[in-house]
């Protein structure tokens, strides 16, 4: 019974490790500077286009699908309220999330476990480098930095997405729907709206490099670590973002 | 035997992987200028110990001595320095796949702190490093487009670009045809007999440490040619591993007159 829980425990133990040490590392030397840049382009740049395309679409099938419950009390002129509010709170910051979790968490569990299984790490150790400086914390403050900046990009590009649902399907104005859009959201909303993919960040980049420091066994470990990595860094956005909107709902409510 | 002079000393020591021991109570000493060659049936912990040796693996009990220090409870920080003196070829090469062999030969130069090379020297002794190892006009390439044999002299200039007064060998020959692997064992040798190194080398294949055991590489013709009284090969001795258990210590003549079928089986396969 009790061995049963011991490698689940085991691994948060050094999960939480692993986290520490790389937290800790952005305020020691050496920093790898050109590291941080060239994440920050493979995840930040590298995802936009995807990142766009969801936004738009999930703003668009938005608009469409909160038009046809508005219709019920003759409220369809306030879809860019509706839009507005779910992308900003909820809808950007997971959907951006999670496709970075697909995109770079994969990336970065079979590229450190690549190395990983070819004794690259070890190597790495040997010639004098720490890779937990040298490869987890550049990919940690990369993330960190680019996915809020992925996020309001997502949002923007979903309210726009909404804004042709409502122009070209629902007949609004565009005044009125971008009055509506803008009206809606308050401090409360956008600060959850950023405070969650930053949140989400550490998420994703630490359980990707985990997953890929902890590969053992050939090409096929590598495989099996990159699947796990993405499924628990999807699985933690759903989890963090119901944990950060139950604080600040709690907060509006009382 | 002076203790000072005693490079590398395991004492008792276990390793084990989540519970499962890959090193059990393995003693042994490397004295300075010294030749070591394990052997020993895959998965019989020869990696393990130079790993070991490294601060790579920490054991679960015992005592490593590196240059006279007790490196088990040392942080990364402290084995860093101490790593900068010993050479390591890992098994495969481990050459960093997405940086051109100059800068893998560069990286221990750039990277460890208490060489920190400038700049200019660093392209010199790189440079130095490949044609050490016949290789320098593959700077600019990447790993992937040099040969097996290549890449192993390659991370034979990586592991040797500092002149580490001790070097390890994982299985340097291993996966090469016969004719690379004497290029490769007479590079180490070579790098042994003009620094002096202290040398340890896992290897699959007797005639590797044969050719360790009983020849010596001479400056002037460029060749290996047999140790003679007069000029002998440092003294080299064979270390036998099977289960993590060191079996076997000694000679090359005690290793042939070994009774133990599992040594002998490593004399006859490749004699």
């Amino acid at each position: 019974m009790l061995d049963f829980a011991k490698g689940p425990i085991l691994a948060i133990q050094e999960f939480f490790i692993l986290a520490g040490q790389a937290v800790r590392n952005v305020f020691r030397r050496p920093h790898y500077g050109a590291d941080i840049a060239l994440q920050m382009d493979t995840i930040g740049f590298g995802s936009l286009p995807i990142v766009i395309l969801t936004g738009f679409f999930s703003g668009a099938v938005m608009a469409l699908q909160m038009s046809r419950a508005l219709a019920q009390y003759g409220q369809v002129g306030r879809t860019g309220t509706v839009v507005s509010i779910t992308l900003v709170r909820e809808l950007g910051p997971v959907l951006t999330a999670l496709m970075v979790a697909g995109r770079n968490a994969s990336g970065m569990a079979s590229e450190i476990g690549s190395m990983k299984v070819t004794e690259q790490i070890d190597a790495m150790r040997a010639l004098g480098t720490d890779p937990i400086q040298k490869l987890v914390t550049p990919r940690m403050i990369a993330t960190a930095v680019v996915l809020p900046l992925l996020t309001i990009i997502a949002d923007f590009t979903g309210m726009f997405g909404g804004f042709i649902v409502a122009y070209y399907l629902l007949n609004l104005t565009p005044a009125q729907y971008w009055h509506t859009v803008w009206t809606a959201l308050e401090w409360n909303d956008v600060s959850q709206g950023l405070l969650k993919p930053f949140v989400f960040s550490f998420a994703i980049s630490l359980v990707g490099c985990y997953y890929g420091l902890q590969t053992t066994g050939g090409t096929q470990g590598v495989g099996r670590a990159t699947t796990q990595a993405v499924v628990v860094a999807s699985v933690l956005v759903f989890v963090l973002t119901f944990f950060i909107t139950k604080i600040f709902v709690g907060n509006v409510v009382s | 035997m002076n203790g000072d002079e005693t490079i590398l000393r395991f004492e008792g020591v276990t390793v084990e992987f989540a519970g499962v021991p890959a090193l059990k109570r393995v003693s042994f000493s490397v004295p300075k200028g010294e030749t070591r060659v394990l052997f020993g049936e895959a998965g019989s912990g020869k990696t393990v110990a130079l790993k070991t040796a490294l601060g790579l693996i920490r054991p679960v009990e015992g005592e490593v001595y590196l240059f006279g220090r007790e490196i088990t409870r040392l942080s990364e920080e402290e084995l860093f320095d101490l790593r900068s003196q010993v050479g390591m070829l890992f098994q495969e090469g481990a050459l960093f796949d997405s940086l051109t062999i100059e800068e893998n030969v560069a990286y221990p130069l750039i990277n460890q702190k208490s060489i920190h090379a400038p700049p200019e020297e660093v392209a010199r002794r790189v440079r130095e490093a490949l044609s050490f190892v016949e290789l320098e006009h593959t700077l600019e390439k990447y790993p992937s487009e040099l040969s097996g044999g290549m890449r192993r002299r390659v991370a034979i200039a990586r592991a040797v670009v500092t002149e580490p007064p001790l070097v390890l060998y994982d299985s340097p020959t291993a996966g090469l045809d016969p004719i690379t692997s004497t290029t490769i064992c007479a590079l180490i040798m070579k790098n042994r007999d003009l620094r002096h190194t202290t040398t340890l080398l896992v290897t699959h294949r007797y005639q590797n440490g044969n050719l360790l055991a009983n020849y010596r590489y001479d400056e002037a013709s460029g060749k290996l040619v047999p140790a003679t009284p007069d000029r002998p090969a440092p003294r080299t001795i064979f270390l036998g591993f099977r289960g993590g258990e060191l079996v076997f210590e000694g000679t090359q003549t005690e290793m042939e007159a070994s009774s133990d079928p599992y040594v002998g089986k490593f004399v006859k396969h490749n004699g």
